[in-house]
């Protein structure tokens, strides 16, 4: 698929009809996971907080999915000088950025009814999770810095290589630290420890992040495409 | 004379030579610690309980302000392309302008650490660890810190964009030099986040000096 994809005519022709498909399954998918996330029961200890849990869990996982296809573009656009590739790359940063705020925001939500504190210094998902989000704005920061294309496709790409070697490090370092964090509770040996009327809607909701992530990736790949058409046509009209 | 040592004693020659060497740094960092107990109040207590944890930190920082010459100084003047076209390969002149950063910056800022420390009222028998964790963090500081240096060339934003950039990097050692820190100061098993900052910093050494490498050739294109 990627390699028919590189070609920028083709890229184009599918995600013409491919992102407003992925759209429109994303807000079928969130109108789903929503009705199935308000009409499940309050949780015994957390009462109604447990409804965040639908919002933050899938951001954080988002989180992570968008730095590694950030990391992956980047890869192509470093080795094979793909254009389509640093478009993809530069596209993706934002909106990992985003998710990631919505996991920190939300989770900060959470953390003050359930553990009584906004944040807690030193826990190790919450620290690896905001170098995450420093990342990223690193990413965007230099992206921003260098006005000279040809150079900021290969110094950016460096940097999300770097993150890429850097994250798990960051994230196993803090592991040391007790955590308060819960621990994986969907993907872990001998299945979901989430009785189903939580776990439905939270990976409806997961497919509703991951379906509106790549609706709104395409669209944003699709407007650096035209950016670039558009000073390629504005070079010519003034050469 | 080979290019490696060459490039090394250039660097020696030109930090202390125009910057005063480690002087700059250290009195970064003499002026942070005189501000300290302005900002957290004079209680002798308060600040004996952080200052080994301060001086961690402002090493960490400290590593930073004289990143901005590393590269860009020989890039505005065309020394850079030299090095570049010349017969010793990048990554060898991007590892000896970091080893000589640390040399020159982050390691004499080690070994005024303990001083620091002592001067807050921190505990004396920490200044073994606060030491050996500043040398070998301080090489992940000046190698990490080459990345961000190479990266930036060129773009006009200098500093403040190096330090966005490299802060991210300077967690892992951040945090194993003050594990080892405070597991010395409570007599608990300090060896084993010592290694691995030791780890750390080798990796940074001996993975850095190729994405230095591409982010000068990049800037020089």
């Amino acid at each position: 698929m990627i390699p028919a994809l590189a070609n920028p005519d083709r890229f184009m022709a599918f995600s013409r009809w491919a992102a407003p498909l992925l759209g429109a399954l994303a807000v079928l998918l969130l109108a789903a996971g929503l009705v199935l996330d308000f009409t499940a029961p309050p949780d015994d200890r957390q009462g109604y907080a447990v409804h965040i849990m639908f919002i933050h869990v899938p951001a954080a996982w988002m989180s992570l999915f968008v730095y590694a296809c950030l990391g992956g573009a980047s890869f192509f656009s470093l080795v094979f000088r793909h254009a389509l590739a640093r478009a993809a790359a530069r596209a993706a940063a934002p909106l990992g950025a985003g998710v990631t705020a919505a996991a920190l925001i939300t989770g900060s939500l959470w953390g003050k009814p359930t553990w009584g504190a906004w944040w807690v210094w030193g826990d190790p998902r919450l620290t690896s999770v905001l170098v995450l989000f420093l990342l990223y704005t690193a990413y965007m920061a230099l992206d921003a810095a260098i006005e000279d294309e040809a150079r900021a496709a290969p110094a950016t790409a460096i940097l999300a290589l770097v993150g890429l070697i850097n994250l798990p490090i960051v994230h196993y370092s803090v592991v040391w630290w007790r955590s308060l964090h819960q621990g994986p509770s969907v993907l872990r040996a001998g299945g979901p420890s989430l009785p189903p009327v939580y776990l439905t809607p939270l990976l409806i909701m997961g497919l509703a992040y991951l379906t509106g992530f790549g609706a709104l990736w395409l669209v944003r790949i699709r407007g650096e495409v035209w950016r670039r058409r558009a000073a390629v046509m504005a070079m010519r009209a003034a050469a | 004379m080979s290019g490696f040592s060459l490039i090394l004693r250039r660097e020696f020659a030109l930090a202390f030579a125009g910057g005063g060497g480690p002087l700059v740094a250290i009195g970064f960092f003499l002026a942070m610690t005189s501000l300290l107990p302005l900002a957290l109040g004079g209680s002798p207590e308060r600040l004996a309980g952080v200052a080994p944890g301060f001086a961690w930190l402002v090493l960490a920082l400290a590593a930073l302000i004289s990143l901005e010459r590393m590269f860009e100084r020989d890039y505005e003047d065309g020394s850079l392309d030299l090095i570049a076209l010349g017969p010793a390969p990048l990554e060898m002149a991007a590892f000896a302008k970091a080893l000589a950063q640390w040399a020159t910056t982050t390691a004499p800022l080690a070994l005024v650490a303990p001083f620091v420390v002592a001067a807050l009222g921190g505990k004396t028998a920490l200044w073994p660890i606060i030491t050996a964790a500043g040398l070998t963090g301080g090489l992940a500081f000046a190698f990490l810190g080459g990345i961000g240096a190479a990266l930036s060339l060129g773009s006009r934003r200098g500093g403040i964009l190096i330090a966005v950039i490299v802060l991210p990097l300077f967690t892992p050692p951040v945090i194993f030099g003050a594990g080892a820190i405070e597991a010395f100061g409570a007599g608990l098993d300090w060896k084993t986040p010592l290694l691995f900052l030791a780890a750390y910093a080798l990796a940074a050494a001996a993975l850095s000096p190729f994405a230095m490498a591409a982010a000068a050739r990049n800037a020089l294109s």
